[in-house]
């Protein structure tokens, strides 16, 4: 892949690796972060589209999907990644299902609200411990090289990737 | 049974039994359709009535059997699925109510079994034993085929139509508390890979 030409926002180059992997089905519960990404994502109808109610049904579902032969992707913040512990203790991880997760960073770099700050910084030591393959982006020049990386090797080791949309990458002037 | 939609209440539905509910769901399948069964006696019933290689059995996940299944019903529309889940299970979930019904997908069907109670942990009361009615709730949440099954051949003429009439379905069925009549083998991977073999699919 080498299509990424300079203008492209952050937003454009993921749907285009995310199509180049037939990664087609997303699921998410919004963050104010991945807003634009989303109206992209619903735009395109090489999407398919699922908001359920909670993060836990978006990784269920992208699971699912899976298992029947379609490749998908989660999406949701940090507050929503903390409330999934338990789906990729007992699902992703013991499955071995390559389930993929983007998380917009909130709580750090900037952030007004307390609680986001705190559940923030149990993101990382989560995936450390279940042991799940993450990094976070914090350069447009390194969106698709870390996009596609990632979601080549979930699928090539059967393992959930977490991908972590740094405050640097989405909220810093370009 | 001539009438194929009684209105029954959870007050006014008999006390089935769930291996026995389990073993004519199985009988009846056919067509390679895919079952998703969620945590506990669900999926050990399931285990019990015969191991398709087209059944999932989810280990832990408590409440995720219905999006897992919804996962499936999406990225193969042709096939049939079922998912079966415990009503302490669903109530953890109850948000999926309304994703089905929202995505609306005409191939895949709901089944809840009720004991009232969080059976394998002791059997504590559940809120369906008080005051939370899981047909109602999900009407509610825009699932419009949504019953109780009022018996045994109420219960076989909801599944037969889940066969033949486009969905989604949400079929409850009141239960007792006899133990289920297996324990599922507890192997992640073997388990995934035999229904992805089950399901042909590969990605
Ligand atoms: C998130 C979570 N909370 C609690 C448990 C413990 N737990 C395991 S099975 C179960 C009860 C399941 O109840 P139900 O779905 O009604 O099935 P039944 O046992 O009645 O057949 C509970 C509470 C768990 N595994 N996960």
């Amino acid at each position: 892949m080498s299509g990424e030409t300079t203008n492209e926002t952050w937003e454009e180059i993921v749907v285009r690796v995310l199509k180049a992997n037939e990664v087609s089905l997303v699921t998410y519960v919004p963050d104010n972060v991945l807003s634009r990404l989303i109206r992209l994502i619903e735009a395109d109808p090489f999407f398919t589209v699922v908001a359920p109610a909670r993060e836990e049904e978006a990784v269920a579902i992208v699971t699912g999907a899976y298992m029947a032969g379609k490749r998908g992707i989660a999406l949701m913040q940090t507050s929503g990644f903390a409330t999934i512990v338990n789906a990729l203790a007992s699902l992703a991880c013991p499955f071995q299902i390559p389930l993929l997760l983007m998380i917009s960073e909130r709580g750090t770099l900037g952030e007004f609200q307390q609680g986001q700050a705190i559940v923030c910084r149990t993101m990382r030591p989560v995936l450390q411990s279940l042991g799940i393959e993450h990094f976070a982006i914090q350069e447009r020049a390194h969106v698709e090289f870390v996009v596609d990386g990632m979601v080549r090797q979930a699928f090539a080791t059967q393992a959930p990737a977490a991908l972590i949309l740094s405050p640097l990458l989405t909220k810093r002037a370009a | 049974m001539s009438n194929i939609e009684p209105n029954v209440t959870r007050d006014g539905a008999v006390l089935l039994n769930r291996t026995a509910l389990t073993r004519r769901l199985v009988a009846k399948l056919k067509s390679e359709e895919a079952v998703v069964a969620g945590i506990g006696h669900t999926n050990f019933d399931l285990w019990a009535s015969g191991q398709r290689p087209q059944n999932f059995y989810m280990l832990g996940s408590m409440g995720l059997a219905t999006p897992i299944a919804l996962g499936v019903a999406i990225a193969q529309p042709q096939r049939k699925v079922f998912a079966l889940d415990g009503d302490g299970s669903i109530l953890m979930q109850l948000g999926s109510f309304g994703t089905v019904a929202s995505v609306a997908p005409k191939n895949l069907a709901i089944i809840i079994w009720d004991n009232g109670a969080y059976h394998i942990t002791g059997a504590q009361k559940t809120l369906t034993s008080s005051t939370v009615d899981l047909v109602e709730m999900a009407k509610g949440a825009g699932l419009k085929q949504a019953q109780w099954a009022a018996d045994e051949e109420h219960f076989d003429a909801l599944v037969g139509r889940a066969f033949t009439e486009d969905g989604p379905w949400l079929i409850v069925a009141k239960i007792d508390q006899t133990k289920p009549a297996g324990v599922t083998e507890r192997d992640p991977v073997k388990i995934r890979l035999n229904f992805m073999n089950g399901l042909k699919a590969s990605a």
